[in-house]
Order: C-alpha cells, then structure tokens, then sequence
C-alpha cells in the first residue's frame, strides 16, 4: 500500500459541507444528514450489489430455475407417450416448466441468510448497527431490498423458464398459454414464494447470527419436515397444509392436485410465517447486545 | 463530549464493567487505559449502544447515541479494523456507510485519500493488511465529520510512519475542538498521544488523571552499579541530591545521578567499575504500578 504523507486535518477543513474548524457546535447544524429508512435502504443496495457472491448466487438461481424448467419440459414431451391416462389428466404444463424453484428456492434461501449472517461472520454488523443505531431501519432495508431484488429475478427467471417450458412441450400439443387461467397466478405466485422462502432464511439469521445454524434450520424445515410430516398417521396428514414448502407446490399448481391446498391458503401461510419470524427477528434485533 | 454515570455491564456473573463514571471533554485527546481485560471494548460498546448497559448509563453529546437524529455526525468509531465485510471493497463498504446518512461519494474519496488508500479502494477488504485495515476504520470513523470519535487501539498493526500519521491526526481533531476518545494497553502510546487520561483495570475505575501528572508522579530513573569497593564509591557519589542503596555485596542502586556522572567520578577516585546500567523507569512502568492490582490475567511472580 502506499505510505504516502497525509497532512493532519484536513478531514474538516476539506469536507464540502463543513463550516469553519473553530466552531464545533456548528457543525451540529446540518438536518440534511440524519438518518432516514430512505437512505438506510439505498445502503443495503449498495451493499447488495457490491458483492460478487451475491451476483454469483442471484446468477445461479436464474440458471437452474430456465435449466431445469426446460430439461423436465423436455423429458416430460419425450415420454409423453408412456403416460398412463390419470398421469395424462393431472399432468400440470406450468408446475412443470416451473419446477426450478425447488433448486432455487434453497440458492435463494441461502443468500437471504448471509445477508445478515455474512454480517455477523465478517464484523459488518458492528459497523452496520454502529451508524444505524435504532437497528430496525437495517432490518426493513434489508428485507425490502431483498424481497424487491429476489422476486423481481424469480418474475423474470419464471417468466423465461415458462416459455421456454412451453415451447418444449408446444410439439405434444400439452402446453399452455400465459394468458390461460391462473397461469400468471401460478408464475408470479412461485416468485414470490422463493422470495418468501429467501426472507424467511433473512429472518433466520437475525435470530440465530450464525450462518450454518441458520441454513440447518432453513433447509430442515424445506427439506426434512416434509418427510416427517408424510411418515405421520393419516389423520395428521393435514399439518402438510401448514408447512411452507406445501404452499411453494400449491402456489405453483395450476392443475389443482386434491392433495394440496389452494393457492391462496399457501399464500396466506407463508404471509403468516413471514410474519411470524420478521416480529421475532426484529423483537431479538433491537433487545440483543449486538 | 461523553460522559459516563455509573456505567455497569454483566455477562452472567461476570461483571465486566462495574460503576464507572468519566467524562471525556471536547478539545482534548482522552486516552482510555487499561490491560486487556479491563473492559475498554464493552464500555466502548456500551457507548455506541451496541451492548446495553445493564445499569448506569452514558451520554454522547448530552445524550444518549442511540437518540441521536445522525449518528454518524455526532460520532466517528473505529471499534476494531474488522468490521468490514470482507467480500467488499474499501470504497463500496465506506460508501453503504455513507449512504445512510445522504453522505455523498465526494466525502467518501475524500477520506479515502486522507488516509491514503486511494490505490487499494476498489480491492476487496479481505485482502487488506493489518495496517490497511486500520486506516480503512479510520476512513469511516472521519465519513460524518464527527463532533467525538471513539477508536479501539487505533495503532494497532500500523507502521512507525502510520502510527505518526494517526498521532497528528488525532491531536490535530482535537485542536479542531473535537472530543477524541482513544483506547490502549500501552502507556507510553498514551504518553505520544493523549493528554487527560481514563484509567481502568478489572473494569473498575483506577483514576482519571493527565499524562503529565503519571509522567510527574512516575519514580525517578536508578543506575545499577556493580563495583567490589562499593564503600568507596558510596563516600565519592555521597551528596543531599544523591540517594544510594546496596542491593549485595557488590552492587549498588544510585538516583539522583545520571551514569556519566558515576563513571567520571568513579574514574577520578580510582574505583573499578564492573557494570554501570542506567535504569530508566519507563512510563509503562508507573502504568504497572498503578493498575498493579488491577491487572486480570497477571502472571505469576518469579
């Protein structure tokens, strides 16, 4: 690095908007430079789109979401004719050209929680929170940059994933149009449940502060719970309605499957878990030695 | 200005701050002493609001940080050279700083050529050294202008040309009528650069005192002297000025004279001398003496 001299007190003297060095007091008179949720907001973009992981994930979730959603589209229209009838009846074009998200859903999950986590891991935290001390400005600018960010790159991979699904499937003469009924539900529906799923992983590593914990805790419950939920007695089979990854499969489904639940109850289950876990992480954030 | 009333912090049972109370002023370098241990670092967090106080409270500016509308206008931190993520670049992450307070990029070069990191702004922060890292602290601890600034051993990991370039800044903030609060483990860092001083150990309060009055109160330096007619030398070094104590049969303990003093007199009356060391007692000394029972980790005496 360079070792170069640097002249001792120039910081004031140079500084554009700072009155003369002798009076301390006065430089108290500038209201232009508080702290705003405006301005705590465009710091969390510049920090999100300051790092390359971040664009290397976001990149990632965009790929396999277009990658898998034509692979499964494609292998769905060349076994076509090995489908059974009832196979053929409940067979759902947009779920299938939509099937990225799986894959998605846990890049997604994992940069939700090292937007915060990363933070602790690294230090940031302190200077994050140094500058912002009422916290909960942080918090929100966080959620709502991720939130804009992540589902306005799931739209659009959906959006690509879906026509490029479509196309693949346009030679059985199985696909379906944008325009036909709850197709656009279902596209923008599976955005905002990774986005959902991308926040709940924000949330997450509020609480616990550590990235590996989070993601256990993250993927068990999109991963683990399901399985366990599926061993249980029939009569309890119901709680599946209330995990979040069932409302990814209902949000998705176009051709309704009597197995899930509606598209709205998914919806209104994440709305809940976001809730839920946004009131807790900024309950934990403000009371918490940082 | 900051002021602390009756500050305490608890981690279970451990009490690691316990009712301390200063005042650092505008206008002066405060250096905030103490060993490791002491309690510098929770009571500079408590200062920020980063940890809560579990009973007392402190002010910044006369009141409490976390009420303040700019925060980052009121005070400058530096709490340890990582708190940067290291993905980022030293201008990016000054910059998101900065952004929080409708700072403009032209502040955020300004800093970083003040500290002269204008070659490795756009390098990712975890590639820094040590020293990089310090003045990357410094950069933000300056983004606001703040009217206070609060830096957790700011020297740390800089070179001799750094470690001046800090001492005049930091002297030169406060001659600017801003209050400078500075931690450190090492006294005679302190000496080169505070003026009043906050002393702690055990997280209790030693005394708040000055440089000067430590330096004042400091013992004076002794000459070690080894000589086989230590009678002799006694009769030739005697004088109201003078005090000599035999520490053996042959060794001698001299203040009030300086070496080349003994030496010459010692050559005049014909005495052998076998050593003559002058002994300075060094400010880390009377640092020693008076945090001596305060000191948390103390190693065992020999």
């Amino acid at each position: 690095m360079s070792t170069q001299t640097i002249t001792a007190g120039t910081p004031h003297a140079t500084s554009p908007s700072s009155p003369s060095p002798s009076s301390p007091s006065s430089r108290h008179a500038r209201p232009q430079q508080r702290v705003t949720q405006l301005r705590v907001l465009r710091s969390e973009w510049t920090k999100i789109t300051s790092l390359r992981s971040t664009a290397w994930t976001l990149a990632a979730a965009l790929a396999v979401t277009i990658l898998l959603g034509v692979v499964l589209a494609k292998a769905t229209a060349s076994n076509w004719d090995h489908y059974t009838v009832e196979d053929k009846r409940t067979f759902d074009a947009t779920a299938t050209s939509l099937s990225g998200m799986y894959l998605a859903q846990l890049a997604l999950g994992v940069l939700g929680v090292l937007m915060i986590s990363g933070e602790y891991a690294t230090g940031m935290i302190r200077a994050t929170l140094g500058v912002v001390p009422r916290r909960l400005p942080v918090l929100w600018a966080k959620v709502a940059v991720f939130a804009a960010v992540s589902f306005t790159l799931m739209a659009v991979a959906n959006l690509i994933a879906f026509t490029a699904g479509q196309a693949m499937l346009a030679p059985r003469h199985i696909d379906v149009a944008l325009s036909d009924p709850g197709v656009v539900r279902a596209v923008l529906g599976t955005a905002f449940f990774v986005s959902a799923i991308g926040v709940l992983g924000l949330t997450l590593g509020t609480l616990l502060r550590s990235t590996p914990a989070a993601i256990g805790v993250l993927f068990g419950v999109l991963l683990v719970l399901p399985q366990i939920v599926g061993a249980l007695p029939h009569n309890l089979a119901r709680i599946s309605d209330y995990l979040p990854s069932t409302s990814g499969d209902a949000l998705m489904q176009v051709v309704r499957s009597s197995s899930l639940p509606s598209p709205t109850h998914g919806a209104l289950v994440l709305v809940a878990y976001l809730v839920v876990t946004l009131t807790a992480a900024a309950f934990v954030l403000v009371r918490r030695d940082v | 200005m900051i002021e602390a009333r009756g500050l305490e912090k608890r981690y279970g049972d451990k009490v690691a701050v316990h009712d301390l109370s200063f005042t650092a002023r505008p206008g002066v370098v405060t250096g905030f002493l103490g060993p490791n241990g002491a309690g510098k670092s929770t009571t500079m967090r408590m200062i920020l609001g980063l940890d809560r106080p579990t009973r007392g409270e402190v002010l910044v500016n006369g009141r409490r940080y976390r009420d303040a509308a700019a925060p980052m206008h009121e005070v400058g931190v530096m709490l340890e050279a990582r708190a940067i993520h290291t993905g980022r670049s030293a201008a990016k992450h000054l910059l998101a700083l900065a952004r929080t307070h409708g700072i403009g990029r032209r502040r955020v070069d300004e800093v970083i050529d003040l500290v002269g990191l204008r070659e490795v702004a756009r390098k990712r922060a975890g590639g820094f050294s040590l020293g990089m890292g310090q003045r990357l602290g410094i950069a933000s601890a300056l983004l606001g202008d703040p009217a206070t600034l609060i830096l957790d051993e700011p020297v740390n990991g800089l070179d001799p040309d750094g470690i001046r370039w800090i001492r005049d800044l930091l002297r030169d903030l406060a001659a600017q009528g801003r209050t400078v609060f500075l931690s450190s483990h090492l006294m005679s860092e302190m000496a080169m650069t505070a003026t009043h001083l906050v002393v702690v150990g055990r997280g209790r309060l030693i005394t708040e005192t000055t440089v000067a009055e430590v330096i004042a109160n400091a013992s004076p330096p002794t000459v070690h002297v080894r000589t086989p007619e230590t009678s002799a030398l006694r009769s030739v070094l005697g004088g109201i000025d003078a005090t000599v104590t035999a520490t053996s049969a042959d060794t001698l303990e001299v203040t009030g004279r300086t070496s080349e003093q003994i030496g010459s007199l010692a050559r005049t009356a014909g005495i052998v001398l076998h050593e003559l060391t002058p002994r300075q007692v060094s400010l880390e000394d009377a640092f020693m003496a008076l945090t001596r029972d305060a000191v948390e980790y103390a190693t065992a005496a020999t």
